[in-house]
């Protein structure tokens, strides 16, 4: 059996065999909430599954030094956490390629029996 | 220049003789303060020895003592009680805090009624008065002023007193140098007598049994109990927490603004709500589909089916805290899903107790031997491929092991554990070596069976010999009799079918 690991609200791979629905909407931005919340990201990830969304716009490729302060780059890291929302899609397993469905915005984390 | 009367005061009780050089500092130590010389001195000394009186509710007495603590801790403060503290009493003295200390604490209790800054008290009407004209009249008098109102409170705790009975005590304080006038609306300044008539309805005496006299700071939040009553609210379940317990859940957690929260057994959010009113953002994950979508049946009684706007997405915008939802999942709390390096700053939970849900986990068929049927749907599949029994020692196991993987140091995990009371004893409570026990709180459900509030806190990472601590410490061996508490719950229900957990909180709520 595969685990398949979840990278917190943040897309491990969004698969693109199916029909995936993106919201946006406004969220209250919270420089210290997001600050606090980068290190227990994988920015690749983050990077890719904002990419595979097409919700990329001008985040940085690469984690930049001394975030806590820049404003700027919170507020784009705040977009892609909180703002942009997956309601119908897949997370897809970087292991072995299982998908697992989004419907109304919530993972379905659950495995079949012959996975389990 | 020094203040020489200030001196002479020191000798008077101190029987040294100070300098009399500009500028030495020296310390002293007197009750517990620390003395900076200076011609201040007497003001920062009388402000930094104050006491506080803290007014408590008579409800959730266990729960009360582990909430104050973990809010001083809020503020890096000492629980610090006057002498004879009696953790039951209505009343408890607090020294070493500043103002700001007591109002930020109020500012989050739902355990404490209201706070005072503590003038005078005693065993007799006699004894508050020499307590109250030994209190230093300059820190009375910032609030005596003779352009300022004011208003006098009477409270009576275990006795109801007459209104002419009230005045009368009033007037007896007539020795307290009041200058300013009396506006019972809208006074700058509320004082108030309460009195203390012991904790016996059956036997209240003639006299109080102790009486204080404060100047009053603020009131707790126990209106939030009201506000945020799962009986308003648009989305619950057989099995939402009701809200003064949810919010001491989320003080008992040291949750704070800007943290991260979780709730592996989700449900419907409850716990979610109180940790986002105190600024916290909040995510979940429970085995159920229905619930997290919102669907199904409804747990209202003239209600057959849950409305569009039913979900824990809905509880929190409800209350204005939509902006602090993170997710949730439907997943298996005993499957890994989260990646190493996620760290919460709190998990806040109400596991499954086997009796109004049952324990669920998946697993494969060849795995279950007393294999649980799937638990009814009502929108076709399940989505639960098999439910096994997910037995309830594993649940606290896992859950320990989550925590001490999940959390970061010093963060907390608060969960109820249910207890079967005839056989309980304080080795079924589960240890971990990465997290150290805060508190255990009773609260009984019927007259065998009792839940736990356990609240501990995370102080080390997790290092490959603690998946062998057991061998060497049995305190961390998993006691397996929770699992049986199901049966032992519906053994000690003779005639009535009670249906579990609507019962339990029946009884909990007080008939609510």
């Amino acid at each position: 059996m595969c685990i398949c690991i979840l990278y917190l609200n943040v897309l491990s791979r969004i698969s693109g065999s199916q029909a995936t629905e993106v919201k946006v909407s406004e969220v209250e931005f919270n420089p210290n909430f997001v600050s606090r919340m980068i290190p227990k990201l994988e920015w690749s990830a983050l990077v890719q599954a904002a990419d595979g969304l097409g919700h990329l716009q001008d985040l940085p490729t690469e984690l930049i030094a001394d975030y806590e302060a820049n404003e700027d780059f919170l507020r784009k890291v705040h977009r892609v956490l909180l703002e942009v929302e997956v309601l119908e899609g897949c997370l897809q397993c970087p292991e072995s390629g299982r998908e697992f469905p989004i419907t109304r915005g919530v993972p379905n984390m659950l495995l079949n029996e012959e996975e389990a | 220049m020094h203040n020489h009367s200030w001196y002479s005061y020191l000798n008077r009780y101190f029987g040294k003789s100070y300098s009399t050089e500009r500028n030495h500092y020296e310390t002293r130590f007197l009750a517990g303060c620390v003395l900076r010389r200076s011609s201040n001195m007497a003001i920062h000394c009388s402000r930094t020895c104050l006491q506080y009186l803290i007014h408590l509710a008579h409800d959730n007495v266990d729960f009360r003592l582990p909430e104050i603590m973990a809010l001083l801790s809020l503020r890096g403060k000492q629980f610090d009680p006057g002498e004879n503290f009696e953790e039951k009493s209505p009343f408890w003295r607090l020294n070493g805090l500043s103002e700001e200390d007591v109002k930020s604490i109020m500012a989050r209790t739902v355990c404490a009624k209201s706070a005072f800054e503590l003038w005078g008290h005693g065993r007799t009407h006699s004894e508050l008065r020499t307590s109250l004209l030994k209190y230093p009249t300059e820190n009375m008098s910032p609030f005596l002023q003779k352009d300022s109102t004011y208003k006098i409170n009477v409270y009576t705790f275990n006795k109801t007193l007459e209104f002419e009975d009230r005045i009368k005590k009033i007037d007896e304080l007539e020795y307290l140098p009041f200058k300013g006038r009396v506006n019972l609306k809208n006074p700058k300044h509320t004082f108030s007598l309460l009195e203390d008539y012991g904790m016996d309805p059956n036997n209240i005496p003639e006299t109080p049994l102790y009486i204080y006299f404060g100047r009053w700071i603020s009131d707790g939040q126990r209106e939030l109990i009201r506000s945020h009553s799962v009986k308003n609210r648009h989305f619950i379940g057989n099995t939402s927490m009701d809200a003064g317990l949810s919010f001491i859940m989320a003080n008992h957690a040291r949750v704070k603004a800007h943290d991260l929260v979780y709730d592996p057994f989700v449900g419907t959010g409850s716990l979610l709500v109180a940790c986002s009113h105190f600024g916290a953002y909040v995510c979940g994950m429970d085995i159920d589909y229905n619930t997290i979508h919102g669907m199904g049946k409804a747990s209202r009684k003239n209600q057959k089916w849950r409305g569009p706007d039913e979900n824990i997405r809905a509880n929190l915008r409800q209350y204005g805290s939509e902006k602090l939802y993170v997710d949730v999942l439907v997943s298996d709390a005993s499957k890994a899903v989260w990646r190493d390096g996620v760290l919460f700053d709190a998990i806040v939970t109400d596991p499954p107790y086997g009796i109004r849900e049952s324990t669920r986990r998946t697993g494969s068929q060849k795995d279950s031997v007393n294999s649980v049927k799937p638990f009814e749907d009502y929108v076709g599949d399940s989505h639960v491929p098999v439910s096994m029994a997910y037995h309830l020692s594993d649940i606290f196991t896992d859950l320990l092991n989550f925590s001490a993987h999940h959390l970061v140091i010093g963060g907390r995990l608060v969960y109820w554990l249910p207890i079967y009371r005839p056989e309980y004893c304080e080795e079924m409570v589960p240890l971990h070596p990465c997290l150290r026990l805060v508190s255990n709180c009773e609260q009984t459900l019927s007259s065998h069976t009792s839940r736990r509030l356990i609240t501990m806190e995370k102080i080390k990472e997790p290092e490959e010999t603690d998946a062998l601590a057991h061998l060497s410490d049995p305190h961390f061996s998993v006691y397996q009799g929770h699992n049986a508490f199901r049966e032992k719950y519906f053994s000690g229900i003779s005639k009535r079918m009670l249906t579990g957990k609507e019962e339990t909180n029946k009884i909990a709520n007080g008939g609510e």
